[in-house]
């Protein structure tokens, strides 16, 4: 099992595709994973259905809502590890090229199975890492100490000073996560001019690759920010064609092209 | 007891660290897009606390604008109906708007104006909270949005119809419940995105570092008269105090000014009450202690009301105010410490309570405070008929009109 990392070795800007698992049910979550690995995703962001998802916005929580629905007692964290696990066991894409999995989640699912337990499954399941936006750097020294063996991936955003950079890039590992502004998760029309100068800020002070992701959703935006940054992030754009696997491939499949496909 | 001997008599009580723990509770659990601006607001705070312009300010408000000092107001015919000797009434209704929530926006819209904000945002529940930040801001010439579930909005028309008067604009949140609790994550999510010229003012104890500490700070005024209060009537301090506890900002503070100024040996037993809603015993309340288990929710962890895999349910309560899933850190904390007890109070005890107030006082008390008011007989039987008790009525009942003739009083 490789970690985050290797996302980023391709050669080209790398594809970070978000998905929500169990949705619009388990089965076809799965096939979608496959889909986005198939049509060139670089890293698979796997998303947790969760009753308060502060950090995004209508598409994804609405995504969310509808998984938490679909599966007749629930979906959660532990539903979620066992599709990544079925994913790692057969990717559908030779293993060579098989991305690493990160799942995306808020902190209370983990806090709830445990720390040391979600650690344990996560790593049992080929799970590469992690990240939890409502988790700062600041607050995640249990969590590191008992997720030995699991990348962490902490987020950036442009209200983030020089120290608060800093101390993100230092706490990371896997790769950065620059949110391009503020707000939540969801597709725009235009992205913030200061991009540019954000990411280079972010670059400054880690060593880790650095990938951009809230509001993405074309894959000419994906070039330009590819243009700036080590990876793109997208989701939203993504879930609206989750329930059709055939769209995905398609649609991740323009996503990679853009960014170029000398993949090694 | 004067000040100066209960300060050097005081406790140790020193909660939170600077990190904003209360023991295992609290923290700072939010995207990172708003973590610069709680720590800018923690430094504004502690810059605000050290002034003396600031504190003469507030205090100045508090007395003109608010009609501080609220009374201590000696109840016999309710001390007599619930078999108690002595009932004080501390009269948080008697406020400017009707609840202390008035003394917490003040301090608030008074700390934006001096972080250079003229645009605030608020959640509420009952809409008390909602009216003290509209009325606030209107005094302060400050921009004013209110997240308000629909359910709250259909429950407290009165107080909506208050806020667009005063101003403010009301956003009705159609998610979840439609109660406080989907009102906080929208005004959250609000301000993650309009971080930058917006400050969010926190209605209850809750949320992430430094807000509990903030509420705390500007609600403490309610025990520290209690305190001078008793003494400047030549009386001693109460047996027991009791306050209703949503999220815990009347109730901490009503308990913090007790559990820092005075010696632990006398310190009066505290108790809380919690929203039992229909009961515990059904999926129907709102008692985040008797019936939750530590979690985070909106930047925060203490006891939640949440399912196996961790998603907060939602909570119910005949009032708004304490109709939320969760409790304030410091409460975690004084529950695992022993120093408050925390006790469940049914809607139907409530109503009671409201009904007994009115009857034997001529006072209408706000639904949220007739569940501390429901707990007089249980502490009646648990401390005897010789008991002296201290109860904080947060609010007055006028918003609870259609909400009692409902339920048939
Ligand atoms: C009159 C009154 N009392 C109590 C509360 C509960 O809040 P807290 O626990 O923060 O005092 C509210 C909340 O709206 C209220 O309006």
């Amino acid at each position: 099992m490789s970690g985050l990392g290797e996302g980023f070795t391709s050669g080209r800007t790398a594809l970070v595709a978000y998905l929500m698992a169990g949705y619009p049910n388990l089965e076809t979550s799965l096939a979608a994973i496959r889909a986005a690995a198939r049509g060139g995703a670089d890293i698979i962001e796997f998303g947790v259905p969760y009753g308060d998802p502060l950090a995004d916005g209508p598409v994804i929580a609405r995504a969310g809502r509808a998984a938490m629905q679909a599966a007749a007692d629930g979906f959660g964290l532990s539903e979620a590890l066992e599709v990544a696990a079925a994913f790692t066991r057969d990717p559908g894409v030779p293993a060579m090229q098989a991305p690493p999995i990160a799942l995306m989640t808020y902190l209370n699912p983990v806090m709830r199975l445990g720390y040391a337990e979600t650690a344990k499954r996560a790593l049992e399941a080929g799970v590469a890492g992690f990240i939890i936006p409502d988790l700062p750097a600041d607050e995640a020294g249990e969590w590191l100490s008992m997720s030995e063996g699991l990348d962490t991936v902490f987020l950036v955003a442009p209200t983030s000073t020089s120290d608060r950079l800093a101390t993100v890039g230092a706490a990371s590992s896997g790769f950065v996560y620059c949110v391009s502004r503020t707000g939540v998760t969801g597709e725009r029309s235009q992205l913030p001019t200061d991009l540019v100068d954000l990411v280079a800020r972010v670059k400054q002070n880690t060593e880790l690759p650095v990938a951009v992701g809230f509001g993405i959703a074309t894959p000419e935006q994906a070039r330009a920010v590819g243009d700036a940054a080590d990876g793109v992030v997208v989701g939203s754009a993504i879930v609206r064609r989750q329930a059709d696997p055939v769209a995905v491939e398609e649609y991740v499949r323009s996503l990679s092209d853009a960014l170029g496909v000398d993949r090694a | 007891m004067s000040e100066i001997d209960s300060k050097q008599q005081g406790s140790d009580y020193a909660v939170p660290d600077e990190r904003g723990f209360f023991g295992a509770y609290g923290g700072r659990y939010v995207p990172e897009t708003v973590v610069p601006a709680l720590r800018e607001l923690d430094a504004a705070f502690r810059e605000a606390s050290d002034d003396p312009a600031f504190k003469a300010e507030f205090d100045s408000l508090l007395a003109d604008y608010v009609g501080r000092p609220s009374p201590l107001y000696r109840a016999n015919r309710l001390a007599k109906a619930v078999g108690l000797a002595e009932v004080w009434l501390k009269r948080e209704d008697l406020n400017h708007t009707g609840a202390h929530k008035i003394n917490n926006t003040l301090g608030q819209c008074l700390l934006a104006k001096r972080m250079g904000k003229k645009r605030v945002i608020a959640e509420t529940g009952a809409g008390q909270h909602g009216v003290a930040t509209a009325t606030a801001a209107a005094l302060f010439e400050q921009e004013c949005v209110v997240f308000m579930g629909v359910e709250d909005i259909r429950r407290q028309a009165l107080n909506v119809y208050k806020m667009k008067l005063l101003g403010a604009e009301v956003v009705p949140v159609d998610e979840g419940g439609g109660t406080l609790a989907d009102a906080v994550t929208a005004a959250m999510r609000h301000w993650v995105e309009r971080v930058e010229d917006t400050f969010y003012v926190l209605g209850s104890a809750l949320g992430p570092h430094p807000y509990p500490e903030i509420v705390r700070e500007f609600q403490r005024v309610i025990g520290d008269e209690m305190i001078v209060q008793f003494a400047a009537k030549g009386v001693e301090l109460p047996d027991a105090v009791v306050a209703c506890v949503g999220g815990g900002s009347n109730a901490i503070g009503t308990f913090y000014p007790f559990l820092r100024e005075v010696p632990r040996e006398r310190l009066p037993k505290l108790y809380g009450a919690e929203a039992a809603g229909l009961g515990l015993d059904t999926d129907k309340h709102g008692a985040s202690i008797a019936g939750g288990t530590p979690g985070v929710l909106h930047g925060f962890y203490s006891y939640l009301l949440q399912d196996e895999r961790g998603n907060p349910l939602e909570a119910y309560s005949i009032s708004a105010g304490l109709d939320y899933p969760g409790i304030g850190p410091e409460h975690g904390y004084l529950s695992d410490e022993g120093l408050v007890k925390y006790l469940p109070v049914t809607d139907a005890e409530a109503l009671e309570a409201f009904a007994l107030l009115t009857q034997t006082e001529g006072i209408i008390p706000a639904i949220e405070s007739s569940h501390a008011l429901a707990l007089l007989p249980r502490l009646a039987s648990e401390l005897g008929p010789d008991a002296h008790v201290a109860l904080t009525v947060s609010g007055r009942g006028d918003k609870d009109m259609d909400i009692v003739r409902e339920a048939g009083l």
